[in-house]
């Protein structure tokens, strides 16, 4: 990678295809959620049967301004719908209804953190369209007698979101990725799933000696279904593009397709077979214009995205980058994060240490039970954020230790019970009694001469196995600092 | 019981007739003479008589739905029926039952109406003879060896030849306002967006639209308000409201302008129609309407931009039809194979013809020349119609340039698409547009007299042209069929 770095220049742009969270689908009323069973969530219009015809999803036009504004994008006072042409099974009607000249937001941009400090991805293009259906084929492709379609996904409404090749490599395209995929997240109008499809990547990559103005020939890479195949693929793509022009042949504008379980890019169809999507405006839509006081109210809805909150959490909590950039995994975790600071006494948490404390047992304890991206396990959470702050106090306060927090979290975690409860019926309280405490040292001291004699000889480390004993005869409930205290103390006395 | 369907009703309310006895009577009728006039693809026999049944007994009860209650009435096999089969005129969709109504058949069966049937078309809705379609040509019921127009030919020759008392069309350059003018029926595009296209199988999108035929104008406006108005369904319909059409009927013309446009009187038009329609105009002024003429220049170029948008359109539109989810399926060796043997055996050579044409108007490089200068003649003939509406309220025209012709006289495409020179521009504008019968030729055949308004101004046209009738009486000759 490295020669071709030195040698030649990337040019990647990335076209995002995210469904959108609607109740319903994009030109009828159906539902739009996944996984029913097949052509259950049909009807006449996303069948494409005759005579039937399309109606705006007002909810989708909202999703897509949300999105395009975020993005700092300009929302075109007038846009309209165009059909575009191909034959393929899984379309019923042989168009897909999508936007071509006239789109609904155009020229935003997506800031993305990389190590060598911030970027503006430009984005050219936002606009909506229709799912196609999905083919289900008896044994592989290839071998396959017979297909099926669900329609199902037929009429989902899609955003596609278009960037300017503005990214320089491979990593800069899956930092784009992620960056996108959050803020969509944040905004709600996505669920980011890109396992079942929810968002879909497709590349544009060229490369050109390095220095060069003009753009090498693009190739187009289709099925990059997660972070690290956007990556792989690109990657592989840069390279084969270097040694293709290495070896002094040229780049042929084409499709290529990306196998990810065989780790190479291969060829579609190449220009002379590219589609001619035959476009013309959609007679059966009027223009949608879009009222500026709507856009305004959409502006004024927006919540603080990802990136903004990064930035505030490090400012102002103190939290590490790496913190906040765990937590910003999806709205619902950060919303779990500020409703549990703001338990924990608020403001007056600033500047302490809590806002650490919560994003340590957030990050080590309810997502080693949960997943970050969940939005709805993060809201169900059986710990809801008042009660885990009801775990931290009890901490800080030393009715019980850390060790013992962590399995209190289980508990909770399994019974819905909250801290208080299980420490009270566990008696997990910690031994605080100096009285009580000062008897089991002194055992433990009784029972092991010559840890205390090791100790003696200079050997400091011995006493940490004497505070072992001392927790292990406690069953863990003895305030560590306590114990430390006054084991030294009778170390010293005798 | 072959009278107007707003006497039929009158009879019913006094209980001199029931809509049983003119359902079975319309169905006898058809049963007798449709085998000689080919009207009808499907006849709803069961659904008639049920209807008919049910509206009896709404109006014994005293509460009819309205005025199109207990009426036979026909649609062509455009609009889609629930649970009735829907051809299209096309082996495509043989066999095809939609699961829906169209918003017009929905609207219909709210307004008590029976169903007689459905109506032969010419395949798709491409043609103006009825020639094309799938299943068998229709005849003239005026002259069986001659066309009854088209694309709309079943429904225009059902009102002619008394196998239906009103019907409905749709009229994407004069498919509706052609075959009524060739049959001796008013028929009558309203303005686009006015009736709901939704369940209308799609010929030309930006110009179909749905309209009636009747026996005489006040049933020409009962049936127009029963299927206008605004639908959700349809994002091309109007949100303005249905003024009621009848009652504007007898305001006259007394005080209207009509405008008499130089370019709608051509070299090569059948003298026959020249004279009718200046007579025609005589008996407008008579009634007292100013005759202004007007100039619409754009008009000779409207068939050249006609034939570039509907193939266009149709082209998209028929893409759907392609055997993998409903209509012909013939199997092949692959999918490919399949969809090419589907559209090779399913479509007709007027359908193939049209889908090459739009497929090459619509492709990349050609887009511009094609699609995108037919757009802007089709702006210019819209703006010419407005400045002409600015100094007139009304254009009065020939419908069609010629008489029904005899079948297969017209081989050549070019000629057929000539039928159509004076009514696209009502569909290029969109502008409401009726015609209304208004002689004979010397050979005993229909003219159709054609009156356009403003865009909504349905009310003026019907206006003008009842006032026409009125003080004519075409509409007591009837063609013998029997």
């Amino acid at each position: 990678m490295s020669a071709v770095a030195t040698t030649y220049e990337t040019v990647i742009g990335l076209e995002v295809h995210a469904q959108l969270l609607t109740r319903s689908k994009m030109f009828c009323g159906c539902p739009a959620t996944f996984g029913a069973r097949p052509n259950t969530q049909t009807c006449p219009v996303c069948l494409g049967m005759p005579g039937v015809l399309p109606v705006v999803n007002r909810r989708a036009v909202e999703f897509g301004i949300r999105t395009a504004l975020a993005f700092g994008c300009r929302v075109n006072e007038s846009c309209r719908f165009a059909r575009k042409h191909y034959y393929y099974p899984d379309m019923p009607k042989n168009y897909q209804i999508s936007q071509y000249e006239e789109p609904l937001a155009e020229d935003g941009f997506l800031e993305i953190d990389l190590e060598g400090g911030t970027r503006a991805i430009g984005i050219q293009r936002l606009h909506l369209e229709e799912d196609v259906g999905k083919l289900l084929h008896e044994g592989t492709l290839e071998t396959a007698q017979a297909s099926l379609v669900d329609f199902n996904r037929s009429g989902v409404p899609l955003m596609e979101t278009v960037s300017r090749p503005d990214l320089q490599s491979p990593e800069e395209a899956a930092a784009y990725l992620r960056a996108f995929r959050s803020v969509l997240i944040f905004l709600g109008v996505c669920d980011g799933n890109m396992e079942e499809g929810s968002l879909r990547c497709d590349a544009n990559v060229s490369i050109r000696p390095r220095g060069s103005t003009t753009l090498g020939t693009k190739v187009e890479i289709k099925n990059l279904n997660s972070f690290r195949n956007v990556q792989r693929a690109l990657e592989f793509e840069v390279r084969r593009q270097a040694q293709a022009l290495d070896s002094g042949e040229r780049i042929v504008q084409e499709t290529r397709l990306w196998e990810a379980d065989r780790g190479y890019t291969r060829s579609m169809r190449s220009k002379e077979f590219a589609h001619d999507y035959r476009y013309f405006p959609e007679p059966d839509l009027v223009p949608l214009r879009i009222d500026r006081r709507w856009v305004e109210e959409i502006r004024a809805s927006l919540p603080e995205l990802p990136r903004a909150w990064r930035q505030r959490a490090v400012a102002q909590y103190g939290l590490p980058a790496y913190d906040a950039e765990v937590l910003t995994q999806s709205r619902a975790l950060v919303d779990y994060y500020e409703t549990a600071l703001r338990e924990w006494g608020g403001a007056a948490g600033a500047g302490t240490e809590r806002p650490k404390i919560l994003s340590n047992w957030i990050m080590s304890e309810l997502l080693r039970v949960l997943s970050g991206d969940d939005e709805r396990a993060i809201q169900s959470s059986p710990i809801p954020p008042r009660r885990l702050v009801g775990l931290l106090e009890l901490i800080e306060n030393s009715t019980i230790s850390g060790k013992i927090a962590k399995d209190v979290f289980q508990k909770m975690f399994d019974s819905g019970e909250d801290a208080r409860t299980i420490v009270e019926r566990d008696g997990l309280t910690q031994v605080a009694d100096e009285g009580a405490l000062g008897h089991v040292i002194e055992s433990v001291m009784a029972a092991n001469p010559k840890a205390i004699e090791d100790y003696r000889r200079g050997k400091k480390e011995a006493k940490g196995a004497l505070v072992g004993q001392v927790m292990k005869a406690t069953r863990g409930k003895a305030n560590p600092a306590l114990v430390n205290r006054l084991l030294e103390a009778k170390l010293a006395q005798t | 019981m072959h009278r107007p369907i707003h006497e039929l009703t009158d009879a019913y309310r006094r209980g001199d007739l029931k809509p049983t006895a003119v359902a079975e009577d319309y169905l006898a009728r058809i049963g007798a003479l449709d085998g000689k006039v080919g009207a009808y693809l499907t006849v709803m026999r069961e659904h008639a008589l049920d209807a008919a049944r049910e509206s009896e007994q709404r109006w014994r009860s005293g509460s009819p739905r309205g005025p199109l209650d207990g009426a036979p009435i026909a649609v062509k096999d455009v609009l889609c029926t629930a649970g009735v089969r829907t051809t299209c005129g096309s082996k495509m969709l043989e066999r095809f039952v939609p699961p829906y109504d169209a918003t017009t058949v929905e609207r219909l069966r709210a307004a008590g109406a029976v169903l007689l049937g459905k109506t032969n078309m010419d395949e798709f809705a491409m043609g103006s003879s009825t020639e094309h379609s799938a299943y068998h040509p229709t005849h003239n019921p005026w002259d069986l060896t001659r066309v009854p127009g088209g694309s709309s030919g079943g429904s225009a020759a059902a009102v002619a030849g008394g196998l239906a008392a009103g019907s409905y069309g749709s009229d994407t350059g004069g498919s509706i306002r052609q075959p009524a003018a060739f049959c001796g029926v008013v028929g009558m595009k309203p303005t686009y967006g006015r009736v709901s296209r939704y369940g209308l199988i799609a010929l030309a999108s930006s110009l179909d639209q749905i309209g009636p035929f009747a026996q005489d104008v006040t049933d020409t406006a009962l049936l127009l308000g029963a299927v206008a108005g605004h639908d959700p369904r349809d994002s091309t319909s109007i949100d303005a409201p249905v003024p009621d059409y009848t009652a504007e009927l007898p305001k006259g013309v007394a005080g209207l302008t009509l405008g008499l446009p130089d370019e709608y009187f051509i070299d090569g038009m059948d003298p026959d129609i020249e004279r009718a329609v200046r007579q025609a105009i005589e008996v407008l002024k008579g009634l007292g309407a100013k005759i202004e003429r007007v100039s619409l220049p754009t008009t000779r170029h409207s068939l050249a931009a006609y034939y570039v948008i509907l193939p266009a359109e149709a082209s998209s539109n028929l893409a759907r039809y392609d055997g993998v989810k409903y209509g012909l399926r013939v199997a092949g060796r692959d999918l490919v194979d399949m969809e090419s043997r589907t559209r090779s055996a399913g479509f007709g050579a007027e359908v193939k013809r049209r889908i090459m044409l739009g497929t090459y108007a619509l492709s990349a490089g050609y887009y511009d020349a094609y699609y995108g200068k037919a757009q802007s003649v089709r702006t210019l003939v819209r703006r010419e119609f407005a400045a002409a509406f600015a100094k007139v309220d009304l254009i009065v025209a020939p419908t069609t340039p010629n008489i029904a012709f005899k079948h297969g006289e017209k081989e050549d495409p070019l000629s057929m698409y000539l039928n159509d020179v004076f009514t696209i521009p009502g569909n290029l504008s969109g502008i409401p547009g009726v015609s209304v019968p208004c002689g004979f030729s010397t050979a005993g055949l229909p003219i159709g007299l054609q009156v356009l308004g403003r865009p909504l101004d349905e009310a003026r046209v019907l206006r003008a042209a009842y006032a026409y009738e009125q003080a004519t009486s075409w509409r007591s000759r009837r063609p013998e069929l029997a």
